[in-house]
């Protein structure tokens, strides 16, 4: 109205974001973001001396520690690898999952935490359907907690597992990260990028190790949006485009569970961004391709591609167990370590 | 009924001119006498408030609260919400029908206005526009309104037909009743995997949950706008609650350049914060609307320092801790917001933004009273109700919500800091709160 007010407009003082009081637990892992890269670097060290080392001698290293796994849904890989890896550091597990527990009874996630922390629980490894899912149960049980997995937001520990595959093949031997390690490699990122908790952490984390993350998709499944989310993230829609600029191709699954009444045509998705043997050729024929797995045969990518010599979608699942186990590791020694110190 | 005088103070009354300072006699819950000071006539035997420093001003008046009753007493009752409005400064709320069952009847609304509710201050019960808000059938509107409601409104939920809101707004023009919408296009916000939990934006890709688009909102009050244009002659009344995009803003303003009977609120929450304040899913940062990107929420500061904005309400909706500590997508919509509009207002609005005094307390008392009209409220001229507060304009401190008079303690403002301390708030001539005697 008058321009003393309009002036005054431009430089307006408004309340600040308070800041984050999360990870309440400094051996908790909630998303990529809780590492530095030097915590990175160690973590990946780690999970190299723990995947060599005799296997009773690092029975030892958390004998009789007590871990739960929380699934409130279900999981083939990284359930089992984290199963594994804290087993294989000597520490007994504990599997609750939503379908065999008080969860079907009513019980919430904050009671459901309260109790295992009360049945000795040191960390609770968490899959769950709702974002933000492991921050609610950090927050109400101030246990390290592991998060595999929350809705459509972060699954730190596939990111980790996928660096460590990228880094094996385009940078052999390289495990101290530091903000250039990945230089001049471009990662793209296809298909169903709304829903995926992996491109969500693929896309903070690659891009801080100097990758360029380009994400491929239609629109339905990749807002314009997402590219301003991360830096050092683009958009192409043009699939082979984008292969053509990329050394490294994670395929995503069209994630039907959380569709939730969305119209998609699979055939034209198909069409336009199936992974097949002839785009792989004709485009990227020296790329690595990477899949967080389910994969599905015949919709993302063709057989021949899964199973192809380009493939490290099984390697990717063997990284799994070392990484979880480093990951593991820090959560029950983390605040003993910041003790010390 | 004894009598009251409230000695030395700087009485700002907007709708009656006054700002100086003024003592005031209050008797029989009315303002008798006003003079300057030490000047009144007949203050005899009457207990006197020492208000040297502070401000006297109208009771507040929020046009926008859930006091949950009927229905959901855990949450709040109209005893406790309206003891949280008293230590607001409130003399005077709105009660939405959202109770269980929803105050779609007479009788419900006589029910809420009842001396056995314990009401420290007085409610205003606002029915249902639909039965049960269901957006299908009109209620009776004359008869709601003999019953002491003040406006109608589905509040929660939006009236989405046109056919329906096109009629709602005819039938409450005949009986002089205004229509509260909550501008909200279900369409656009419900899922079936859900609804959507926050702002739709990169924050909302970025923690990985379903966003609410602004155009939910705006295409409503475009379309509300379109009715009251075409029903222009019956003069309906459409007033926006909880305002917050910037495209519906700019709606209102065009709607009101045309003399249209349109008018909005804005909630302090809408004003002051964005969608970034989720923080990581804090669900005190969750509501219907949801907070917006910063683009919005600088609309709503341009909006209320221009004079487009009718009233400040607060959409206290409280919800019990159990309620708001599970995963952030189910937790309920809603935040408490009586015991902080004043602080916040006079914080940022007053203090930071330089909207005058006077203008604030008008938005949020004058304004919303005759918004609801609701006669000889909002206003301390000799003969109206003796609602009053007063209150320390300079006094800084810093809100906790375990300290509130609420039932309830959802709020993102926990740790605020203030700025304004309510003294005294005074009803119908009664003390309803005394910040001394806690």
């Amino acid at each position: 109205m008058n321009p003393a007010s309009t002036t005054s407009r431009r430089t307006l003082c408004t309340p600040p974001v308070p800041a984050s009081p999360f990870p309440y637990n400094p051996g908790s892992l909630l998303s990529v973001m809780d590492l530095s890269l030097d915590g990175l670097s160690r973590l990946l060290c780690r999970a190299t001396e723990l995947e060599n080392m005799d296997p009773l001698i690092r029975d030892r290293i958390l004998a009789k520690r007590r871990v739960a796994l929380l699934f409130y849904e279900s999981s083939t890989r990284t359930r089992t690898s984290f199963e594994l890896a804290a087993k294989g550091l000597g520490a007994d597990t504990t599997l609750v999952s939503s379908l065999s527990s008080s969860i079907e009874k009513g019980e919430t996630l904050k009671d459901t935490g309260l109790t295992l922390r009360a049945l000795g629980a040191e960390a609770i490894i968490l899959r769950h359907n709702a974002s933000g899912a492991a921050w609610l149960l950090e927050q109400e049980t101030r246990l390290p907690v592991l998060n595999a997995g929350d809705g459509m937001h972060q699954h730190p520990t596939q990111a980790l597992l996928d660096l460590r595959t990228i880094l094996a093949h385009l940078r052999p031997g390289i495990q101290n990260v530091d903000a250039e390690t990945l230089t001049g490699v471009t990662v793209m990122v296809v298909g169903d990028i709304l829903h995926s908790r992996v491109a969500r952490s693929n896309m903070l984390l690659l891009p801080r190790l100097g990758a360029k993350v380009i994400l491929c998709g239609p629109k339905e499944l990749l807002p314009d949006l997402a590219a301003v989310c991360a830096p050092g993230v683009t958009i192409e829609r043009d699939f082979e485009a984008a292969l053509r600029q990329s050394q490294v191709v994670i395929m995503l699954r069209i994630q039907a569970e959380r569709l939730a009444g969305m119209q998609l045509d699979l055939n034209e998705y198909k069409t336009h961004y199936q992974l097949t043997g002839q785009r792989l050729a004709t485009h990227a024929p020296q790329a690595l391709v990477l899949h967080p797995g389910p994969i599905i045969r015949g919709l993302e990518l063709t057989a021949g591609v899964a199973d192809g010599p380009q493939s490290a979608i099984l390697e990717q699942v063997h990284n799994g167990v070392a990484i979880r186990m480093a990951v593991v590791e820090r959560a029950l020694t983390a605040a003993m370590q910041g003790g010390r110190a | 009924m004894t009598a009251l005088v409230i000695r030395g103070g700087q009485l700002i009354d907007p709708a009656a001119g006054v700002d100086g300072l003024r003592d005031i006699l209050l008797k029989d819950g009315r303002v008798a006498e006003i003079a300057n000071p030490g000047k009144l006539k007949s203050s005899d035997g009457a207990q006197v408030l020492d208000a040297t420093g502070l401000t006297v001003a109208p009771g507040l008046v929020d046009m926008h609260v859930h006091l949950r009753e009927p229905g959901q007493a855990h949450k709040e009752t109209i005893a406790t919400g309206t003891a949280a409005a008293a230590a607001g400064g409130f003399t005077a709320v709105a009660a939405m029908p959202n109770t269980a069952p929803v105050n779609d009847s007479p009788e419900i609304t006589r029910w809420m206005q009842v001396p056995d509710r314990a009401a420290t201050v007085r409610v205003f019960p606002i029915a249902a526009a639909t039965r049960g808000s269901k957006g299908e059938t009109i209620n009776d509107y004359a008869a709601l309104k003999s019953a002491g409601a003040v406006a109608v409104s589905d509040d929660g939920l939006p009236i989405l037909k046109d056919s329906v809101m096109r009629e709602v707004l005819a039938a409450a023009a005949r009986v002089g009743l205004s229509v509260i919408q909550h501008a909200e296009d279900t369409r656009l916000t419900h899922f079936t995997g859900g609804a959507a939990s926050m702002n739709l934006g990169p924050t909302s890709f970025k923690l990985g949950l379903r966003g609410w688009p602004a155009e939910a909102e705006t295409s409503i009050v475009e379309r509300d706008i379109r009715l009251v244009t075409e029903l222009r002659d019956a003069r309906p009344h459409l007033h926006i609650a909880h305002t917050s995009t910037a495209v519906a803003m700019a709606a209102v303003r065009q709607a009101r350049r045309s003399g249209l009977r349109v008018t909005c609120e804005v909630a302090p929450h809408h004003f002051l914060l964005t969608d970034e304040h989720v923080g990581l899913y804090n669900t005190n940062a969750k509501m219907c609307p949801p907070l917006r990107a910063a683009a919005d929420r600088d609309a709503m500061i341009e909006a209320i320092l221009d004079g487009v904005v009718d009233a400040i309400a607060t959409d206290h909706a409280p919800h019990a801790v159990h309620e708001k500590e599970v995963e952030f997508e189910h937790a309920p919509n809603g935040i408490i917001g009586l015991e902080t509009a004043l602080g916040l207002c006079l914080r940022w609005l007053h203090r930071e933004w330089k909207l005058p005094l006077g203008r604030v307390l008008s938005l949020l008392s004058a304004q919303p009273a005759a918004l609801l009209g609701l006669k000889g409220r909002g206003t301390l001229a000799v003969g109206s109700f003796a609602d009053v507060v007063v209150f320390d304009p300079q006094a800084e401190w810093t809100y906790r919500a375990t300290e509130g008079r609420s039932k309830s303690r959802n709020t993102p403002f926990d740790g605020f800091a203030m700025q304004g301390k309510v003294r005294w708030t005074i009803s119908e001539g009664r003390i309803a709160y005394n910040a001394e005697s806690i």
